[in-house]
């Protein structure tokens, strides 16, 4: 299942269209005012984004598509590049006359290069359309977007290691503030917007932000793109309202049997069965669309095995915590598989993971722990005194 | 290396990094060019990158370490990464993962003797509802079950001989 109907309904052109007839702070109202939050994960409103860069004082401005998109059980984005890289790239050019930047650029994971061409090609009929360049629409705005292809980094989906990245330094995240809407790609004011929240802003300019807020929650306005795999009949990318019900959702891709969903991809939270009633949003359980499911058979310490170790792999080795933390809860799943690990032991390492959370410089220590306190809090019956590996032996 | 091939090296750097820019916001673009075409990126072209950019080339070193599409070792013409994460794992990459390994005789992280494939485990590349799946160099392969290994490797196989006689860069159309 790979179409999305709501983006399939929109008209492409007529957001840019409206938005280049607006002054600027009316292009940054009507975003604010739809509710609009960042459909990366994160949840920051795109519309106060949008000002702080609009506001600060500079030679040049950025507009950054972030396509780094690398966390396990999400693909929404390769379907919105592939099925509606216009909608994208509009809202990066409305992005760019809000803001007042010219150039943009889409930061294109390395295991995405076969989207490449297509991309460039989208971007080449927009360029003869006159929907980019240097006299956008006639309406003395000029905007163009080039392609730079990342190279293999998770943690180039974090906003300041992005930006290093393109710099052309490590991907290790930088200390925030200063934000990069003030002091971005090249020290200038970038903004750097999931591909999902530049789709919404341009159907929004379209369609205006009260259709935006007629679905969804107070707090979580819209709907937003899931991709939903693992053990259910009908795994793909849907669209459905913010603070829609885990039951729901699992309904309608069929996995009522399940266990547990992990929501939020690796960094974030297992919910058991017996928490099935909590909805998907910003304020229960956030998310950047990535719902894995996980059927009556999984062994919850499988993968929290498999997460451990992608952390492991993924982090960059800046900080302690992160470096080590990660090692340690992982060699803490293995003690568990070998039943090996005392409840006294368990509960340090559930104050490791705490530790992780507050003391990571960026994200992904921040949130590597949550998969594995989630799953030690909701699982716990089944996680001690393990004896499993004696009758395989 | 031979001082004709440093020379050659030498002088697609320089076109590259004329075209790219001199500037240390074309490193990765100019590594990811170098990368593809040598399949290895040697002390030598690092050096000449990092005169090329004005740096040194412990940093030219230190970011082509820090990628995983990058590196400092050599891979073969064919580089093979199989997602190892979360939804494929579920959907049995291990069989697929243990047929590559008998087809090609050589472990993951390794590269076979004849230089033409190397075998390495990736993580999750987008492909969860259509797991398990593995990338071949920039070509995506969902749904792989362990008997489509041999037609893959096979593909390659075809594509490279036909191409090392025209001696072009390989890759899969």
């Amino acid at each position: 299942m790979n179409s999305i109907p709501t983006f399939s309904s929109m008209n492409p052109e007529a957001g840019l269209a409206k938005a280049l007839g607006m002054p600027r702070p009316d292009i940054i109202a009507e975003i604010s005012a739809s509710g609009l939050k960042g459909r990366g994960g994160a949840g920051f409103p795109t519309g106060v984004k949008w000002n702080f860069a609009a506001s600060a004082k500079a030679d040049r401005k950025y507009i950054i598509c972030n396509a780094d998109e690398g966390e396990p059980g999400t693909f929404k984005d390769r379907v919105l590049l592939q099925e509606y890289a216009d909608l994208v790239f509009e809202g990066m050019t409305i992005a760019a006359k809000a803001v007042g930047a010219k150039e943009g650029i889409l930061f294109l994971r390395g295991e995405y290069t076969y989207l490449r061409s297509h991309l460039e090609a989208v971007l080449q009929s927009r360029r003869e359309k006159k929907l980019l360049g240097k006299d956008v629409l006639g309406a003395n705005f000029e905007f163009d977007i080039r392609i730079f292809m990342g190279a293999g980094a998770y943690i180039c989906g974090e906003e300041t290691a992005l930006i290093e990245c393109l710099e052309g330094f490590r991907g290790e995240p930088r200390n925030r503030p200063p934000f990069p809407v003030n002091t971005g790609f090249l020290d200038r004011p970038s903004v750097v917007n999931n591909v999902e929240t530049l789709a919404w802003a341009a159907c929004i300019l379209q369609q205006g932000a009260d259709w935006f807020k007629s679905k969804g929650t107070e707090k979580s306005t819209g709907i937003k793109i899931f991709s939903i795999s693992g053990d259910c009949a009908r795994p793909g990318v849907y669209e459905f309202p913010m603070g829609i019900s885990v039951a729901e959702l699992l309904k309608h891709v069929g996995g009522q049997n399940a266990r547990a969903v992990q929501i939020g991809g690796a960094s974030g939270q297992c919910i058991p069965a017996s928490e099935f009633k909590r909805s998907i949003a910003f304020e229960d359980i956030p998310t950047g669309g990535s719902v894995i499911v996980f059927g009556p058979h999984r062994d919850m310490l499988d993968v929290l095995h498999n997460f451990l170790e992608f952390f492991l792999d993924e982090s960059c080795g800046q900080c302690t915590p992160c470096r080590l933390g990660n090692r340690k809860l992982l060699e803490g799943v293995e003690m568990l598989q070998a039943g090996t690990c005392s409840m006294a032991y368990l509960q340090e390492l559930c104050a490791l993971g705490e530790s992780m959370q507050l003391s990571s410089k960026c994200g992904l220590g921040q949130s590597s722990p949550c998969a594995f306190l989630s799953v030690v809090k909701h699982f716990r019956d089944e996680l001690m005194g393990r004896t499993d590996h004696l009758t395989h032996a | 290396m031979l001082m004709t091939e440093r020379d050659r090296v030498t002088n697609e750097i320089k076109a590259l990094t004329d075209k790219l820019g001199h500037n240390r916001t074309a490193l990765v673009p100019i590594l990811q060019d170098v990368k593809r075409k040598y399949h290895h990126i040697d002390s030598f072209a690092m050096q000449v990158i990092a005169d090329e950019l004005g740096i040194h080339p412990v940093e030219v070193h230190s970011v082509a370490s820090f990628y995983s599409f990058l590196g400092d070792r050599t891979q073969g013409k064919f580089v093979i990464r199989l997602c190892r994460t979360i939804s494929c794992d579920i959907q049995d990459k291990d069989r697929v993962a243990r047929q590559l390994e008998n087809d090609l005789g050589i472990s993951f992280g390794d590269t076979t003797p004849d230089g033409k494939f190397t075998l390495e485990w990736a993580n999750c590349m987008g492909m969860c509802d259509q797991g398990p799946a593995l990338l071949v160099n920039d070509r995506v392969f969902t749904k792989v079950t362990p008997e489509r290994v041999h037609e893959i490797l096979q593909d390659c196989r075809s594509a490279f001989g036909q191409h090392a006689i025209e001696r072009k860069e390989v890759h899969l159309v």
